[in-house]
């Protein structure tokens, strides 16, 4: 028997969860104070999942680099590949939330799309 | 002069939903002052997602939170300057302010809502010794520099302070590609959220050690490295744990203070707690016709929770100007009841109702002193115990509320102070 | 082949520039650092002494009490911010105010105008937050508080103006006598001078022992001091000082110019003159200090520490005159405290010899006059509004907690000796010198840096050398970081 101490994540509470495994297979989750600490935990365990954020560089825009996400949470353990993926990626303004920057990141069948607006303006110098 | 109905200060996520609030409530002269170059705020900074899972259900980065409420703003045609500076607020609601496009202005403003937010607490605030080379950066500014500029503030970094910010930095400079040796927190525990250090140190592998602050900075040009040590319990160095750990950088995210230079220049009252304005049931401070929300009124942890607080400060500052215009001076304030924290509570706000202008319900907040488990939130009215609410962990990181509602208090005859205290089971 | 080399551009150096710029002379200034008031210069009291404290007779009385005499005229002229706000040496038992007499009979005889000893309730009156054990007080009307960074640089300006080379970034390695003068040795190549002039503060000794039989001796002694808030600022108008006494000598507290409060210095001598760090126990020592000066120091205000090194002779006098055995090469060495008040005078003592030494004529196109980056802060609503007008870059507020714009960081930028780096906008302009100490204004700065000097990004520094402020681009670090793998196990290795 295996036990896995998680601190869930679901809400600010935080709650002290723990996953007890035979041969693989949960036998039990306790400490969680709703189902969606239950689930988190199952899902910890078995396929933990993560959205990336980071940034990409914007060409003719209003501002040097836009933010991006992960459409959907991808597999923890593809965080790094997904980044590396965006290594030189550069967009060409304009870029509106929601935009598909690059698809189907590391091979994992979620799109990176842009989290902020940047309008189409060179960079403004101030004199 | 320009005279609008409400001006509220700073175009973040408290002013955005203050002006808001303001226009479906029937204010049709809002004006926002941005010091930036776009409405949001720090929101534009804050890449990370997590955000609205109470407003909006699901959970989005900072900078499509703020993209919400900036089209509803615009959408109500709300006005705004950005790159203007506040350079002063008078008592009488005159506010001068400084922009390269309009220059020096004033404007006279039938009620003010303060949204300035917060700013980080320095390495002065904190007096480590040592040298001051360059390296040393708030998390904030390091935040800046890598996700508006493009920038990495460093390659080996040392972070000082558990605060959201700098787990959120810690995660962030590892995805950029620096190596973050460790998180120290002066404190027995940290002041951020559990899912942050789950999710951006647990992750990483990246050690948090509590009760460990930096008691050296090595380095003349550029930081070369930190020294951190062990603090007992009265919150100074353990001889003998003195670690050096070799770094470029040392982050601080060491607390967050209410930006309150303009409200402490109109005279506007503040409490030494919170470093924010006193405010009542209405989120009005000592001076008519001004209110506070968000940031600069506490320091929050959820901007959900901000963009509720400024709902209501909008909301207020408009009933203001309203009666004004209607010429109903009545002004009922009905009796006041102090509210106070005691007992682990730190401080409330508001801090005081008067009862007649109360809502059917209203939203105290507040922070606990330290960590308690399985205690319970009490209320009092009076020496008399009305609501005890059982909490299986209380942390100082993560603001609180209760609410209390009108038709209890009327009940409570000649009740003059209500107090919220921790209890323990 | 220069007529003469100053070694060291802190205020003293630059002070001898400026004067020796009234002569015709081929003259310059040799600097290791990327700016000028990089040492010393820029960490210490900032006080004008009054001039009651050194010993009658001494060069340092003299100096100081002519220096504290130049000073209005000098401010007025090179338009840096002065103000004559008083002294008072507090002590805290009756047997102290025989040594307030002592050091007011001592002022008198320096020439100290206005010196006279207060009782406690008068005290009270002028300064409410004294200490409850103090007694009595001397008060000089005379003693004031100066912009340290601002008097350094406007002399060097206006030195510049007048015609004398700075070489920043050159760090002098050997002086060598020669036919005619000397060899001046650098990081940056060789130069001839018929005259050196040897004002480089904790190393002066270095040089002068390059040339001279009769060695020099100069310690560096650390002071430490704490600055806090403009909240606390007129938390005393005067400078207290207290009088050394058995607890060794004290600190003081003092309004800055600016509006702050500072309160130091302390005083440890360190085998290190590049030990510019502060440290635990002198902090505590200080603060603990000052609370025999003034009741409840508001110490939680503190925005930031810093320590400066004093260059102390091992004579306690400044050490001001040719150097034996090396005609024409002239020391202002061992000048500590009161050398920022003694800084004007000393320049006008030092520029004499060497023009008398070159035989040098008067400079008919010396220009006395230098103006200052606008001060918007001493401006009315109507001023401050035309000027942005005309130029819309003192309306983009870039320091928030100094309220200071990009047209101002701009003319720090382009002035002759323009700023390079963060510390060098910000010793021009205040910029980042507030309360929050640069964390809002620093990357707007940077922005700024980068295109007007301009330089990129990745080259600004906070004060030159090795300095840098970001090490690179996102995702460009090649790094051990990036091979991180987001597992609980790979990671347990840390």
């Amino acid at each position: 028997m295996e036990k896995r101490e998680l601190t869930c994540i679901g809400c600010p509470l935080g709650c002290a969860v723990t996953v007890t495994l035979e041969n693989g297979e949960i036998q039990s989750v306790t400490g969680n104070t709703c189902k969606r600490g239950e689930d988190y935990a199952r899902k910890e365990v078995t396929h933990p999942t993560r959205i990336v954020t980071t940034t990409v560089a914007v060409r003719g825009g209003c501002k040097p680099m836009v933010s991006v996400k992960t459409k959907t949470d991808i597999p923890k353990d593809k965080i790094f590949d997904c980044v590396r993926a965006l290594k030189g990626v550069t967009v060409d303004a304009p870029v509106a939330i929601g935009d598909v920057i690059l698809e189907n990141v590391a091979d994992t069948g979620v799109d990176v799309v842009a989290t902020s607006d940047c309008r189409e303006e060179p960079l403004r110098k101030q004199a | 002069m320009r005279e609008y109905d409400i001006v509220i200060v700073g175009g973040g996520p408290a002013g955005l939903a203050a002006a808001i609030s303001a226009k479906e409530n029937g204010v049709s002269d809002v004006l926002i002052l941005e010091r930036d170059k776009e409405l949001g705020g720090i929101l534009n900074q804050c890449i990370h997602n997590g955000f609205g899972l109470h407003t909006f259900k699901e959970e989005l980065t900072g900078p499509e939170y703020a993209a919400r409420f900036i089209k509803k703003a615009i959408e109500l045609n709300v006005e705004y300057k950005l790159n203007t500076m506040v350079a002063d607020i008078s008592k009488d609601r005159v506010i001068t302010a400084i922009s390269r496009e309009d220059g020096l202005i004033q404007i006279k403003a039938g009620a003010i809502v303060l949204a300035m937010g917060c700013r980080e607490r320095p390495r002065g605030a904190l007096n480590i010794p040592g040298y001051r080379p360059a390296g040393i950066f708030s998390a904030g500014t390091a935040q800046r520099l890598v996700n508006m500029e493009g920038y990495m503030p460093g390659r080996e970094v040392v972070i000082l302070g558990s605060g959201d910010i700098g787990l959120i930095m810690a995660r962030r400079m590892t995805l950029e590609g620096a190596k973050v040796k460790v998180v120290a927190e002066l404190m027995p525990y940290s002041g951020g959220l559990k899912r942050n250090i789950v999710q951006c140190l647990d992750d990483f592998g990246i050690p948090l050690k509590l009760s460990h602050t930096v008691i050296d900075i090595d380095g003349k040009e550029r930081v070369k490295g930190v020294t951190l040590a062990q603090v007992g319990p009265d919150g100074k160095p353990v001889p003998g744990t003195q670690e050096y750990i070799s770094c470029d950088t040392l982050l601080l995210s060491v607390g967050l203070l209410p930006e309150n230079e303009l409200s402490r220049g109109a005279g506007v009252a503040l409490s030494p707690v919170t470093n924010g304005p006193v405010v009542n049931e209405s989120l009005e401070t000592s001076l008519d016709g001004i209110f506070a929300c968000g940031n600069v009124l506490h320091v929050h942890d959820l901007v959900d929770y901000v963009s509720e607080e400024a709902h209501m400060a909008g909301k207020n500052a408009a009933r203001y100007v309203l009666d004004k215009k209607s010429g109903n001076t009545s002004d009922s304030r009905g009796p006041v009841i102090t509210l106070k924290g005691e007992n682990g509570v730190r401080y409330t706000v508001p801090s005081m109702i008067f009862t007649d202008r109360m809502e059917e319900t209203l939203t105290v907040r507040f922070r606990v002193s330290n960590v308690f488990k399985d205690a319970a939130i009490c209320t009092y009215f009076g020496d008399t115990c009305v609501s005890r609410r059982k909490k299986r962990v209380l942390a100082p990181g993560e603001m609180e509320n209760i609410i209390l509602k009108k038709k209890d208090i009327k009940a409570a005859e000649g009740l003059s102070c209500i107090t919220i205290r921790i209890e323990q089971q | 082949m220069y007529d003469a080399v100053i070694i060291g551009a802190g205020v003293v150096g630059c002070a001898i520039a400026r004067e020796l710029s009234r002569f015709q002379v081929n003259a310059c200034v040799i600097e290791k650092e990327e700016d000028v008031c990089c040492g010393t210069s820029k960490a210490n009291s900032a006080i004008v002494h009054a001039g009651f404290d050194a010993e009658n007779g001494t060069l340092k009385a003299k100096l100081n009490v002519e220096g504290n005499k130049m000073m209005e005229v000098l401010a007025r002229q090179l338009d840096f911010p002065f103000r004559r706000n008083g002294s008072l040496v507090i002590c805290t038992d009756e047997d102290g105010i025989k040594g307030l007499e002592t050091l007011k009979a001592r002022g008198e005889k320096n020439g100290v105008p206005g010196l006279e000893i207060k009782g406690r309730e008068e005290l009270l009156e002028m300064e409410p937050n004294l200490s409850d054990q103090v007694v009595a007080a001397l008060y000089a009307p005379t003693g004031g508080i100066v912009c340290p960074f601002n008097l350094t640089i406007a002399l060097a300006e206006n030195a510049a103006v007048n015609g004398i080379e700075f070489r920043l970034n050159t760090e002098v390695t050997g002086v060598f006598p020669e036919a005619g003068g000397y060899k001046v040795t650098t990081s940056n190549g060789d130069i001839q001078t018929r005259a050196v002039i040897n004002a480089a503060g904790v190393y002066a000794d270095r040089f002068h022992n390059m040339v001279s039989s009769r060695k020099l001796h100069i310690t560096a002694r650390k002071g430490e001091y704490c600055l806090l808030d403009k909240t606390v600022g007129n938390y005393v108008s005067h400078t207290i000082f207290q009088l050394p006494g058995p607890m060794g000598k004290g600190v003081l507290v003092t309004p800055t110019i600016h509006g702050n409060l500072l309160v130091g210095p302390t005083a440890v001598d360190t085998p290190d003159k590049e030990a510019t760090n502060t440290t635990r126990e002198g902090l505590d020592t200080l603060i603990a200090k000052a609370g025999q000066s003034v009741k409840n120091l508001p110490i939680r205000q503190v925005i930031t520490s810093f320590a400066g090194l004093r260059a102390h002779e091992d004579g306690d006098e400044f050490i001001i005159g040719e150097a034996e055995g090396a005609p024409g090469f002239f020391d202002a060495a061992g000048i500590e405290s009161p050398g920022l008040t003694s800084a004007p005078a000393i320049g006008v003592m030092a520029a004499k010899m060497v023009a008398e030494f070159l035989g040098l004529s008067d400079n008919p196109q010396f220009c006395e006059t230098r103006k200052g980056i606008p001060h918007l802060d001493d401006m009315d609503f109507e001023q401050r509004a035309a000027l942005i007008r005309e130029n819309p870059a003192y309306g983009n507020i870039i320091c928030r907690c100094e309220m200071i714009s990009e047209g101002e960081i701009m003319d720090a930028i382009h002035r002759p000796l323009g700023a390079r780096s963060l510390d060098g906008v910000k010793r021009r302009t205040r910029a980042g010198m507030g309360r929050c100490q640069a964390g809002f204004c620093s990357p707007r700065t940077m922005e700024i840096l980068e295109r007007e000097v301009p330089l990129s990004m990745m080259e600004i520094t906070k004060c030159g050398g090795d300095s840098k402020i970001v090490l690179g681009r996102n995702k460009e670090l090649d790094h051990p970081g990036c091979s991180q793998q987001p597992d609980q196990q790979a990671c347990s290795k840390q």
